[in-house]
């Protein structure tokens, strides 16, 4: 595979150059390409602004700030467990996971930890809001390439695990359910069976995928070799989850650090690729899924009896000190850098998003492809607008 | 993590304890001074003139080749609190003294940045003074590709200049936007033009004449 990518890459490249001198000669003028801010590419209103000289970008830069909300001045005036209300809203299709670790880092400060069972659904929820975010990557990165029938697969299948999270949680899209020291509820009753029978639909959902996109002629030659990522241009950039691995490097925070998280309990692999290419983030994320509903239905098997909640005074004060704790979110390492004053709100919290990072790599990546690739490799770097501007 | 940590006898983490031995050989007397959360985090700071010099080291020497984010802290308390004081009563004295975090400041300001080392996966928080007068650093374009935006963002949102970036424009707000909306100083306009509703408005439930939880308090600004 490695030695095809190679082959593809440099007869892109060559493609590339000819191409390069055939401008020269024939001296083309340049013109500017505003793609959105609404375009089904963008995820929300992003706005890529590219100078092309013929049908190729000799230079692009995004415009973000169309959805700035300014969540890290609003912390500063929120109580603790109010900040967990704003946070859901970064990443919108994987509220929980926004919220994990917010509150895993009041936690350490605070120096509570959660019941095993707490940990548990914690866990649990928070792969099933990967399931939801990616399955609906998986649908769209279709739909942006021009096959319109995996969008309905995945809004299908995705509306179970929503359904799962709304019986659980209250809330489809922000449940808003994760407290320090705990969670707000146990889980409904029947709710784990229900729950097992939504993860072998959703590797049904997997399997039909990989056949009809991933196998797919015209998907394969418009994403393999197309904006290929190094892997030291990767980790220069800070780019995060499906994006870093699909260059070769071998990094989950889910299995390389220690939190009071359940991952480890579980039987499951951390996929690589070594292309870089669109394709190789693509397909990372497909085996993503795979290994999240491997995970939930591993943890289901072993949840622990007893309580949901440790034991926390009603008004929470955290204590003085600092704190950085990051998870392995749907769309990347997603952060949170909490000060606090021993007050009741946090004095300051910076949050580091996977998408900002992910997004500001394009004005290098978008320099010198053709305009039909822009597409490409926004679907594949797979942002949310929220999760950049914060 | 116990709750009870603060007694037990202090755990002394010798992987991170040796790493900082490293960093100190290695950066001299560009460390100004050093914190360890044994089995956390370790967090440095260098000096402003050897900001550059120091992640460029820490980088090439320690091999910390991942860069996680840029940020500042502005350790100023805010002259406004959190806007939750009510209006008919006197203005309320607060705590104005410039008390900075682990690894200690003597600047109203700091930079810092995370950076992880993605063989070992030991990650540094680096944090550098920024000069109250004219709040300036140098920048690290040329060592992570990626603090360009993060740069941007930071100059954007404090104010602070970083030498040798050529396009710190804005991110997010207009180009005409005057103050820099993450200082401690500049108010937050919502509750400014809007008293805080859980001072204001909120009325006894319904049947019940206790005061009110931290919960039910829960609103939007």
């Amino acid at each position: 595979m490695t030695m095809l990518g190679d082959r593809q890459q440099l007869s892109y490249i060559a493609a590339q150059a000819a191409d390069a001198r055939l401008n020269l000669e024939l001296e083309t003028e340049g013109m500017t390409l505003n793609i959105g801010p609404q375009h089904p590419a963008t995820h929300g209103t992003l706005r890529i602004i590219a100078r092309l000289d013929g049908e190729q970008v000799v230079w692009a830069e995004p415009a973000c700030g169309y959805m700035h909300r300014g969540y890290e001045k609003l912390t500063a005036v929120r109580t603790f467990p109010q900040v967990t209300t704003l946070v859901n809203r970064i990443d919108w299709l994987g509220s929980f996971a926004n919220e994990v670790p917010f509150i895993l880092a009041a936690e350490k400060l605070m120096g509570v930890e959660a019941p095993p069972r707490a940990a548990y659904i914690r866990t649990i929820l928070f792969e099933l809001s990967r399931i939801a975010n990616v399955t609906l990557f998986l649908g769209d990165l279709g739909v942006q390439l021009g096959a319109i029938t995996p969008v309905f697969l995945a809004f299908r299948d995705r509306e179970y695990v929503l359904n799962l999270i709304e019986s659980a949680t209250g809330g489809r899209f922000h449940p808003n359910f994760d407290r320090i020291g705990g969670l707000k509820d146990d889980l409904p009753a029947g709710w784990i069976d229900e729950t097992h029978a939504v993860m072998k639909k959703l590797r049904g959902f997997c399997d039909q995928i990989e056949d009809l996109l991933f196998g797919n002629e015209i998907f394969q030659s418009r994403t393999r070799g197309i904006g290929v990522i190094p892997r030291d241009v990767a980790l220069q950039y800070g780019l995060s989850g499906a994006n870093l691995r699909a260059s070769g490097v071998d990094w989950d925070l889910r299995r390389d650090q220690s939190l009071p998280m359940m991952w480890n309990k579980a039987d499951w692999k951390v996929w690589t690729h070594p292309d870089g290419d669109s394709f190789a983030r693509c397909w990372i994320r497909l085996q993503e899924t795979r290994e999240s509903t491997k995970i939930v239905d591993q943890l289901l098997g072993v949840i622990p009896s007893g309580p949901i909640m440790a034991k926390v005074p009603k008004i929470i004060k955290v204590p003085e000190g600092e704190a950085w704790v990051s998870t392995e979110n749907p769309l990347g390492e997603m952060g949170y850098y909490v000060v606090s004053r021993g007050d009741l709100g946090p004095f300051r919290v910076k949050i580091r998003s996977a998408s900002f990072n992910n997004i500001s790599i394009t004005p290098w990546l978008l320099r010198g492809v053709y305009v039909p690739d822009i597409v490409t490799i926004l679907a594949s770097l797979y942002f949310i607008l929220g999760d950049i501007d914060r | 993590m116990s709750s009870n940590s603060e007694t037990a006898t202090p755990v002394v983490d010798h992987e991170r304890e040796r790493l900082l031995e490293a960093i100190k050989g290695s950066l001299g007397d560009s460390l100004v001074e050093s914190h360890i959360k044994p089995g956390d985090d370790l967090w440095i700071r260098v000096s402003t003139e050897s900001w550059q010099a120091s992640v460029q080291k820490l980088r090439d020497v320690h091999s910390f080749d991942y860069f996680g984010f840029l940020s500042a802290i502005d350790w100023m308390p805010s002259p406004y609190g959190r806007g939750e004081d009510d209006p008919t009563e006197p203005a309320p004295v607060r705590d104005t003294t410039i008390r900075s975090g682990y690894a200690g400041g003597d600047t109203r300001m700091q930079v810092f940045i995370r950076i992880v080392n993605s063989t070992t996966h030991f990650g540094i928080t680096v944090k550098v003074d920024v000069s109250d007068s004219a709040p300036s650093v140098d920048s690290l374009v040329s060592i992570y590709a990626g603090a360009n935006w993060h740069e941007r963002e930071t100059h954007e949102m404090f104010g602070i200049n970083f030498v040798g970036h050529n396009d710190l424009r804005n991110m997010y707000l207009p180009v005409d936007f005057e103050g820099h909306p993450l200082r401690k100083d500049f108010p937050l306009l919502a509750r400014m033009v809007k008293p805080w509703p859980g001072i204001v408005d909120v009325e006894p439930l319904p049947g019940g004449d206790e005061e009110v939880s931290v919960d039910a308090k829960d609103g939007d600004a």
